[in-house]
């Protein structure tokens, strides 16, 4: 039985829903240069729609991007203070795969 | 101990400026004991990064998770095709690794079944009833809801809707779903695209978008 919160949440991914996705595969295979693009200052996101899609609605995905993130941001001099407030915001911004 | 520290810091200004060729060389050549013990620290801060304050015994974890991962680089080092940094490359492969590892541990005791089951018998369709700030829009909410539940039980199969549940609903990895379904992660991930492709082209068909429902289920 789906309780409102659900039906919110189905309603909402098959709104963001198209024909093509990456699947998590794919999006892996391109997660390197775009996690790098970003770390570079560059649009990853434009430059990539389809890995942004894809991390949009893989939680899985999106977790592993992050870390990446966090980590390679630390090997170019990034502190861990600043790291914690970049996690809070994704916190506080909310986070839930559709698969 | 200065020293110590001082080697470190150098032995890292190297390290960070090795090239991707010197990187595979080395991993290939008879000095690579040396230079999979610079990848194995590489590795090991970023783990430790991804992990501060998530698990117990950090150090210990990271250790753990960074010799898996090496395992895994240096079978895959034909498959570098050079696009990124080395480091990135491996790196990411030791992300995917840890997480692997640690969703297996955290949802260990959990089946599938039980999250269904757990979902089913969770919070009550009723609870829509006290969101609507007017009967007129809680008549249409309770519609649009009857109507897409009415669509998962036609269009999807069985599959389809006991992954929704786990994933979408329930917050389960999609990798620790579909362990339990015998199949992979990007076969799962594959399977519920199609699931909300075929719900999307149902709403379409009845006239409908996912938009309207968005709305008028109070979320748009």
């Amino acid at each position: 039985m789906l309780n409102p919160e659900d039906l919110g949440n189905l309603a909402r991914a098959l709104d963001m829903t198209s024909d093509e996705e990456l699947a998590c595969d794919e999006c892996f295979e391109k997660l390197d240069r775009f996690v790098e693009m970003e770390l570079d200052g560059l649009d990853a996101a434009s430059a990539m729609p389809l890995v942004q899609d894809h991390l949009d609605k893989c939680g899985d995905c999106r977790e592993e991007y992050q870390a990446l993130l966090d980590a390679l941001r630390v090997e170019k001099g990034w502190t861990p203070v600043s790291l914690i407030w970049v996690r809070m915001r994704r916190f506080f911004q909310g986070d839930r795969g559709q698969g | 101990m200065f020293s110590h520290v001082l080697h470190a810091g150098y032995r890292r200004f190297l390290v960070r400026g090795r090239t991707n060729e010197e990187w595979l060389a080395g991993l290939r050549g008879p000095d690579r004991d040396r230079v999979i013990g610079d990848l194995r620290a590489v590795i090991v801060r970023g783990l430790k990064v991804t992990f501060a304050g998530r698990v117990r015994g950090l150090d210990e974890t990271a250790e753990d998770l960074a010799q898996d991962a090496l395992i895994r680089v240096m079978g895959n080092l034909d498959s570098f095709r050079g696009e990124s940094r080395f480091t990135t490359w491996a790196q990411r492969i030791a992300v995917r690794v840890a997480y692997t590892e640690l969703r297996r541990r955290r949802w260990r005791d959990v089946s599938l079944h039980e999250v269904v089951e757990r979902h089913e018998g969770g919070r009550q369709p009723d609870a829509l009833a006290d969101r609507g700030p007017s009967p007129e829009r809680e008549t249409s909410r309770k519609m649009m809801a009857e109507t897409l539940r009415g669509f998962i039980v036609e269009e999807l199969t069985e599959r389809q809707r006991g992954a929704m549940v786990a994933v979408m609903f329930e917050g389960m990895p999609l990798e620790e779903a579909a362990r339990r379904m015998q199949t992979n992660r990007n076969a799962l991930y594959k399977l519920l695209h199609d699931a909300r492709k075929k719900l999307k082209r149902r709403i379409e068909a009845e006239g409908l978008s996912a938009k309207e429902m968005l709305e008028a289920l109070g979320d748009g």
